[in-house]
């Protein structure tokens, strides 16, 4: 044992000689030691891990396509990676809100809102209250229209509530779905296009469905000026959003496949909101046709009394 | 050290020769009892007459009716959570929600296996919900506390069952409406005061609102139930 030295102040050497020393020591590099583990790490840094990178479109990120811009790890099965997805403050989700309704030129929902961190809670819970919005108004507002008729009996149709969450929930995954698809093909034929995760797409859209809430909320004032003008003030709001986000995914490609997607973005778009308003909300002119039957039956029993007198 | 370990050599040595006869009974628990007192019950309550096993799940159940009528922040609920008094608050709002089977010729209310699969489904969703944004909730207790909260609404359903077997017109309309919107936020004011304790603090609001929206379709359920048709044509006539 040398006890001796034991007690004597040592400088510390650098590892490589005290383990040439005494091969069985276990050592802690700190500091100078680190230019080893440096040059080993620059072999690793040709991935890009921030996500300015993203932007230019390297050949990286087609592979790590899915996680991208989510840094855990968490395996799908587990709990934990759908906790992730929820990772939200009420502050955040109230911004990504604003951020859908409000269209900036320039500025990209999903880099600006988003930035790599995709929640599922907003598209869900939009969709939801998309959903009975629909329903609700819809009910309220061919109520409104009917009611004092005759042969109008009140029923809350309670299966326009199941076909107006198929249609939503259709529209807000299976079209992100599409979108994701089509623009993975195109990445592999042309490299530089920026690349979204499917999880950011379903965001997007998921967002994107929020003006349509006040927008139905609005549709039972049985005004079809009204309808129709608050329809293309929704359509253009969060079309131009959508536009805005997808335009810079799209426009290295050819010129022609660019304009038609956008195009394809903008029309499914109004067709859902067309679509929604036409099947929920009766036009106002039912109304009067059905109180109009009313004079002539009256006119008719007028008649068959004065023909009976 | 060595002396020690000679000293201690001897005490230990003989440890392997011990031996344990057989008219000696060894028995006992390593286990630390915790309830104890709760094992004996157990073993008795399988004697005892049904009609006590039944009269105390109807007192728990009781209790916790009172515990949501007038709610304060007490763990009550959630500490002995159970599910008969939601099943029992579903099955019976259900029930009273179905539409009659006279009016199948067009859309009209829900059915029964509609409705409790909305509040079963709703109140699941919703306990996933808060779990993943974080809540340290248990499943079950969340399952609880929102079936249980669902009383409001019933006594609402069942007052506004007796004012439509009076009269049908606009005064019934705005007696119903006020009883449906008092009754709403009794509902969701008692499930936050249970709930809200369990929540990250910067996402109660998220956790809020998928159960306003759950109360609030409950509600509208509620206040748009439209009697069977035959009693409408009798006003309609002729």
């Amino acid at each position: 044992m040398a006890a001796v030295d034991d007690l004597q102040f040592q400088e510390f050497d650098d590892a490589e000689n005290l383990l040439a020393v005494n091969h069985d020591a276990t050592t802690i590099s700190i500091g100078d030691s680190n230019e080893n583990s440096k040059k080993q790490r620059k072999s690793f840094r040709n991935v890009p891990k921030d996500e300015d990178d993203d932007l230019l479109g390297n050949e990286e990120s087609d592979k790590t396509e899915l996680l991208a811009g989510q840094r855990k790890s968490a395996p799908f099965w587990t709990f934990e990676y759908y906790q992730t997805l929820f990772d939200v403050d009420t502050y955040q989700v109230l911004d990504r809100i604003k951020g859908s309704v409000l269209p900036i030129p320039g500025k990209n929902f999903v880099r600006l809102y988003i930035r790599s961190n995709p929640d599922l809670y907003g598209p869900f819970w939009i969709c939801a209250t998309l959903v009975f919005a629909i329903a609700i108004s819809g009910n309220i507002s061919n109520f409104l229209l009917h009611v004092g008729g005759p042969t109008y009996h009140y029923v809350p149709e309670f299966r326009k509530v199941t076909i107006a969450a198929t249609a939503i929930y259709c529209y807000a995954w299976l079209v992100p779905l599409a979108l994701w698809g089509f623009l993975m093909w195109r990445n592999s034929k042309v490299m530089n296009i920026v690349c979204y995760s499917f999880l950011e797409i379903v965001c997007v859209y998921g967002y994107s469905l929020f003006i349509y809430i006040p927008t139905a909320v609005l549709w039972i004032i049985p005004l079809e000026w009204l309808r129709w003008v608050s329809v293309v003030c929704a359509m253009c709001l969060s079309g131009s959003v959508l536009v805005l986000t997808f335009w810079p995914a799209v426009r290295d490609d050819q010129r022609r496949i660019a304009v038609a997607t956008v195009s394809a973005i903008v029309i499914l778009h109004a067709l859902l909101a067309i679509g929604c308003k036409t099947y929920f909300f009766d036009p106002p002119e039912a109304g009067n046709q059905i109180q109009s039957p009313l004079p002539s039956t009256s006119n008719v029993t007028i008649k068959s009394a004065s023909q009976k007198t | 050290m060595a002396e020690v370990d000679e000293s201690s050599k001897p005490l230990f040595a003989g440890l392997s020769d011990v031996s344990i006869s057989e008219d000696i009974p060894v028995e006992g628990e390593i286990s630390v009892p915790v309830d104890s007192p709760t094992q004996d019950d157990e073993y008795s309550t399988l004697d005892e007459p049904v009609k006590e096993t039944i009269l105390r799940d109807l007192k728990a159940v009781g209790k916790k009716f009172v515990h949501v009528l007038y709610p304060k922040k007490s763990t009550a609920l959630l500490r002995d959570w159970d599910l008969w008094g939601p099943l029992l608050l579903c099955v019976t709002l259900a029930l009273m929600l179905q539409r009659s089977s006279v009016d199948s010729k067009e859309d009209g209310g829900p059915q029964f296996a509609e409705v409790f699969v909305l509040i079963w489904f709703g109140s699941v969703v919703i306990t996933l919900n808060s779990k993943l944004l974080g809540g340290t909730i248990s499943f079950f207790q969340s399952l609880c506390v929102l079936g249980y909260c669902i009383l409001p609404l019933t006594v609402a359903m069942i007052i506004c069952r007796l004012v439509l077997l009076g009269s049908e017109g606009i005064v019934s309309f705005i007696i119903r409406f006020i009883v449906v919107i008092v009754s709403f936020g009794w509902s969701t004011f008692a499930s936050t005061a249970f709930l809200a304790d369990s929540q990250p603090p910067n996402r109660k609001a998220l956790v809020v609102y998928p159960i306003f929206l759950f109360y609030f379709v409950i509600s509208w359920m509620i206040l748009t139930f439209a009697p069977s048709s035959s009693s409408s044509t009798k006003t309609v006539g002729h």
